[in-house]
Order: structure tokens, then C-alpha cells, then sequence
């Protein structure tokens, strides 16, 4: 360092390079750290040397058949009632923007709904719908609704309806997010508002949207497991199905926790991926994100530096000096 | 466009042609009432600058032409069609949204802080409403668009992004977007208020030309020179009316009226 410098420093005090500074010593984070790992080490050994858990069954479990069912009906019930409240979050959202009071009502009341029950009650609900309506239909058409409500089919109502009133919450924060000029600009050019919506305004809402969504998945892929009261055939359901049959009740809850852990990591790194992407530019840019352009763009000396830098050699006030 | 209305325009009132014809202006904020009747005519191929102090309703007018905001009393004709309404009997009716974006097609505006769409490369945002809005096929537009960055003086910017531009470009990019979608009339709104001072040259010097080809604008400007040397009509509005209004020499070197002046000396 002190040999690139010289130049630099004719005129200038020491060098900072050369200064040897002693860095704060932080003793409090070194006693925390021992404690902390103390209480760790106490808490492993009393999990793995507690006879009554039997690790062998955990092992030999976690790929049985019917862990692997309740794992794909889990994956299943997550994408379905993610992507169909993604859809519905949108129109959620648009509809609460939208001129038409009666659509903004609707929208409103929607939300207040879905958002303001709990999702276990709203999937009790839908599996006891046949309670109140033993059959669906309009006019003489109609269904048995046992035969149209199966426990997996109330469970991926519940969870989409619930998932669509939190998700137009996002959107619509997302849609407002995006600076009133952009709107103007886009009908100024004579664009429907249909247009203007789907070409402007959401890809730019969709930087505010995707971080919160990433957390939704996350959340729902936990959510989900509560379906495992109307025995929807999820992976708590199937762990507690096959764990009661032999006392491993414990055992299998562990099992249904590792692969949870498992999803909701993939999960999370899928979202680090997609948010990364996205600063990427959307689906327009190549290369380098807008952002991280924009990002280098500003660090790149400017007009006003280059002269600076030119300038630089001697500092104004010893220039004032010497005259 | 109906032919009728458009004749009427084209032949009445004195004989001569108006692209845009705005008569008796109302527009109220709440209980501020911003535009008190104002009246605007302006021919083919003319440039008309709208001066005033800030508040004096001058932007506001503007937005009332492309029906960006909505009149509550009053006409406004964009080449002889009565914008954001139909008349048909002795009723007149409110034009549905759609519509409206039908008609905004003949005129383009440039905005003072340039909105230019940041998720698009420059020449994505020239040719997002021609493809979009008019149909024209991406080739078609994207030669269209060579020309008019070539215009602007940007034709080597056609792949940057709106945040790597200076404003000064920004908004000629802003401007060719406009022109892309061959508007008969161009508005433009304090287009060189949100720019560093040595960059408003580039920008007025894009409009001088475009009104030296016969392009017809409305330009709510500070550049008092700018309208003394392209405008052809300068309107002054205070307090939400029309103060005064005439040539450039008329009325910013021998202004009529004590309000004018004491804005002019405060101004120039």
C-alpha cells in the first residue's frame, strides 16, 4: 500500500497506511459466543442420548412410501394455492383500484373476509360445507357437495382464498408503489388502461412484490400443514397416520420437521434466486439488472470528478497559499 | 374522427382551421377553482407558449387538452373532435375510458420530470405504443424509432437504459417517444423545469426544430426566451384566467397589463 502511494502523498500528511491502529476488542461478543455454544453442545447431547427417541426409526422412515405421498401432496397443495392466489391477488387488487365502487366493495369486503378468519376455521368450513348445502348447483343441475368438497379439494379452497386476500394486499402496495407519472406517460399515448396496467405498471410493481411473495411461499409451504385436521393426506397427516399405528409419534413429527426444513430451504434459496434475477431487469434487460447499471453508473467518475481529479495534484488552499 | 364536426371546425369560426379550439375552461380543485374560463385557440403549425406564475393554472390547461384531467365546464376541440365527450341530440355524453385513449393517439406530451418508462431500453420505450397502441409491426416501428433518436441526437443510446441518460437526454428520448406516434399536436409541460441548467440547451434546441418542421405545439415554459424566439402566440394566465395574449413582441416586450409586466421583470 505504502509503495503505491508515494505520488499521492508528497504533499499530504502521514500516510494512514503506515499508522498501525489496535482494533476495538469486543470481549463481550468472545463471553456471549462460549455461552452460547455451552447451552448448544447441553441441549444436542440431551436430544441424542434421550433413549426414548429412536433415531434408527427417523432414519429408516423418512423415505417411506407414505412419507413421500404426504410430501408430493404437500408440494401440490403449496404450488396449486400459491399460483391460483397469486392470480387472485391480482384481481383482488385490481378490482380494490379500480372507479367502480360496487367492484371496490367487493374487493374490500373480500379481503376483510379472508383476511380476518382464521385459515384453520376457513378450512373446517369448506370440509363441513355439506352441512349447510347438501347439494350445489344452479337450478336443477346439481352435486352431491361430499362429492365435490374431498378433503384435499377444502383444503386447496381454504388455503387459495386466504393466500389470494394476503397476496392483493402485496399487489396492490406493489401497484401503488409505482410513480403516478409512469400511468400518465403510458395514457398520454393514448394506451388502454388494460395496457397500461399489464405493460407498465405491474413489471415495475413487480420489484416491490416479488421480496414479500418469496415469504408468503415460505409461509404457506408451513401453512399447509394444518390441512392435516381434515386428513388431506399432506405430510403431517401421513407422519401422524403412521407414527400412531406404532407409538413413533415423535419420531415421525421429526421426520415431517426435516422435510419441511427441506422445503422451506429450497424455498427460500429459490427466492434469493428470483429476487436476484429480478434485479437482473425484468425481462428486458441483458446483461446487468437496470439496478445494478444504475448502481454503476453512479460510482463511475463523472464529468465533475475527471476535473477534479485533473485539478487534484494541488489542493486549492495551498494553491491560494503559495501565491 | 367525425367528418361533421371536424368541418364545422374546419370552415366556422372565421374562416379559419384550429387544431386546437378550448372554450370557456372551467376546472375546480375541491373549492379551488384553478381554471376560471380560459380560452385557447391554436392554428396548424403554430407554436403557442402558455406563461404564468406557478398556481396560475397554465399545466393544469394543458392536461385539460388531452383530457389528462377532466373540464368541469367548457369545450376542448383537438382538430375539430370535441375531446372526452360526444355530443348526439342535445346531449352531451361522457366518452368511455377507451375512447378516450382513441383520441389521445393525435396528440403527444412530454412531461416535466420526462416519465419515461425505466423497465425499457430506450428504444423499447419509442416503440412500446406504436406496436402496442397503433399495430405497427416491431420493425416497422423500430426503423421509425432509428430516425427519430437519430433526430434527437441519440442514435447511439437506442439500447440504454432511461437511468444511464443525462436528463437533458431523457427527455429527447421523451420527446422522440411522443413523436413516434405521429401526433398532430404536441404538448409539452415544463419540459426543461427538472433539468440542469447546461442541459436545457439540447432540449430546447430538439423543440426549436420541431416546430421549424411545422410541428404544432402548446408549451407551458420559464423559457422566456424560448417563447420570444420560436413562439408564435404567448399566452399569459394568472389567477386561472387569460391576462393577456398575443405575438411574442406584443406581449413580453410591451406588455398591456401591471400584472404581466411586474411577472416579466421578475422573470426575464
Amino acid at each position: 500500500m505504502t509503495a503505491s502511494t508515494p505520488s499521492r502523498t508528497a504533499a499530504a500528511p502521514p500516510d494512514p497506511g503506515t499508522l498501525k491502529a489496535v482494533p476495538v476488542r469486543h470481549y463481550g461478543q468472545w463471553v456471549a459466543a462460549v455461552v452460547c455454544l455451552a447451552l448448544l453442545v447441553l441441549l444436542v447431547r440431551a436430544v441424542a442420548t434421550n433413549e426414548t427417541i429412536q433415531w434408527d426409526v427417523i432414519g429408516s422412515r423418512i423415505f417411506f412410501d407414505a412419507i413421500l405421498d404426504g410430501l408430493v401432496t404437500t408440494i401440490w397443495l403449496t404450488v396449486a394455492s400459491m399460483v391460483l392466489g397469486v392470480l387472485g391477488g391480482v384481481l383482488v387488487a385490481v378490482l380494490r383500484l379500480s372507479d367502480n365502487l360496487l367492484l371496490r366493495s367487493i374487493s374490500a369486503a373480500f379481503v376483510w373476509l379472508f383476511r380476518g378468519t382464521p385459515v384453520l376455521v376457513q378450512i373446517l368450513i369448506w370440509f363441513n360445507l355439506a352441512l349447510f348445502f347438501p347439494r350445489l348447483g344452479f337450478g336443477g343441475a346439481s352435486v352431491s357437495t361430499n362429492d365435490l368438497i374431498t378433503p384435499f379439494t377444502a383444503a386447496l379452497l381454504a388455503l387459495t382464498l386466504n393466500e389470494a386476500a394476503y397476496m392483493s394486499e402485496i399487489v396492490r402496495g406493489g401497484i401503488l408503489a409505482v410513480d403516478g407519472g409512469q400511468r400518465e406517460a403510458a395514457e398520454a399515448l393514448g394506451m388502454t388502461s388494460g395496457l397500461v396496467l399489464r405493460r407498465i405498471v405491474l413489471p415495475q410493481a413487480m420489484k416491490v412484490i416479488i421480496p414479500p411473495t418469496g415469504n408468503e411461499l415460505v409461509t404457506l409451504l408451513k401453512t399447509t400443514s394444518l390441512v392435516a385436521v381434515i386428513g388431506a393426506g399432506d405430510l403431517l397427516t401421513q407422519a401422524q397416520a403412521v407414527g400412531a399405528t406404532d407409538f413413533t409419534r415423535l419420531e415421525m413429527l421429526i421426520v415431517a420437521s426435516i422435510w419441511y426444513l427441506v422445503l422451506t430451504t429450497i424455498a427460500s434459496a429459490g427466492q434469493a434466486l428470483l429476487e436476484r434475477r429480478f434485479l437482473r431487469g425484468s425481462t428486458h434487460a441483458r446483461g446487468r439488472s437496470w439496478l445494478l447499471r444504475r448502481i454503476a453508473t453512479d460510482l463511475r467518475p463523472g464529468r465533475n470528478q475527471d476535473a477534479g481529479a485533473v485539478a487534484a495534484p494541488v489542493p486549492p488552499s495551498e494553491e491560494r497559499d503559495a501565491r | 374522427m367525425t367528418t361533421g364536426s371536424a368541418a364545422e371546425a374546419a370552415t366556422g369560426r372565421g374562416g379559419e382551421r384550429l387544431v386546437v379550439e378550448a372554450l370557456g375552461i372551467h376546472k375546480s380543485y375541491g373549492s379551488l377553482e384553478v381554471l376560471k374560463g380560459v380560452d385557447l385557440r391554436v392554428r396548424p403549425g403554430e407554436v403557442t407558449c402558455l406563461l404564468g406564475p406557478s398556481g396560475s393554472g397554465k399545466s393544469t390547461l394543458l392536461r385539460c387538452l388531452n383530457h389528462l384531467e377532466r373540464v368541469d365546464a367548457g369545450t376542448v376541440r383537438i382538430d375539430g373532435e370535441l375531446v372526452g365527450y360526444r355530443v348526439k341530440g342535445d346531449k352531451v355524453y361522457e366518452l368511455p375510458k377507451r375512447e378516450v385513449a382513441h383520441q389521445r393517439r393525435n396528440v403527444g406530451m412530454v412531461f416535466q420530470r420526462f416519465n419515461l418508462f425505466p423497465h425499457m431500453t430506450v428504444v423499447q420505450n419509442v416503440i412500446e405504443a406504436p406496436t402496442r397502441v397503433l399495430g405497427q409491426s416491431k420493425a416497422e416501428a423500430r426503423e421509425r424509432a432509428r430516425e427519430l433518436l437519430a433526430q434527437v441526437g441519440l442514435a447511439d443510446k437506442a439500447q440504454a437504459y432511461p437511468v444511464q441518460l443525462s436528463g437533458g437526454q431523457q427527455q429527447r428520448v421523451a420527446i422522440a417517444r411522443a413523436l413516434a406516434m405521429q401526433p398532430k399536436l404536441m404538448l409539452f409541460d415544463e419540459p426543461t423545469s427538472a433539468l440542469d441548467p447546461e442541459l436545457v440547451g439540447e432540449v430546447l434546441d430538439v423543440m426549436r426544430r420541431l416546430a421549424d418542421g411545422g410541428m404544432t405545439m402548446v408549451v407551458v415554459t420559464h423559457e422566456i426566451g424560448f417563447a420570444r424566439e420560436v413562439g408564435d402566440t404567448v399566452v399569459f394566465l394568472d389567477g386561472g384566467v387569460v391576462v393577456e395574449e398575443g405575438t411574442p413582441a406584443d406581449v413580453l416586450s410591451r406588455p398591456q397589463h401591471e400584472r404581466t409586466r411586474s411577472f416579466l421583470s421578475k422573470v426575464l
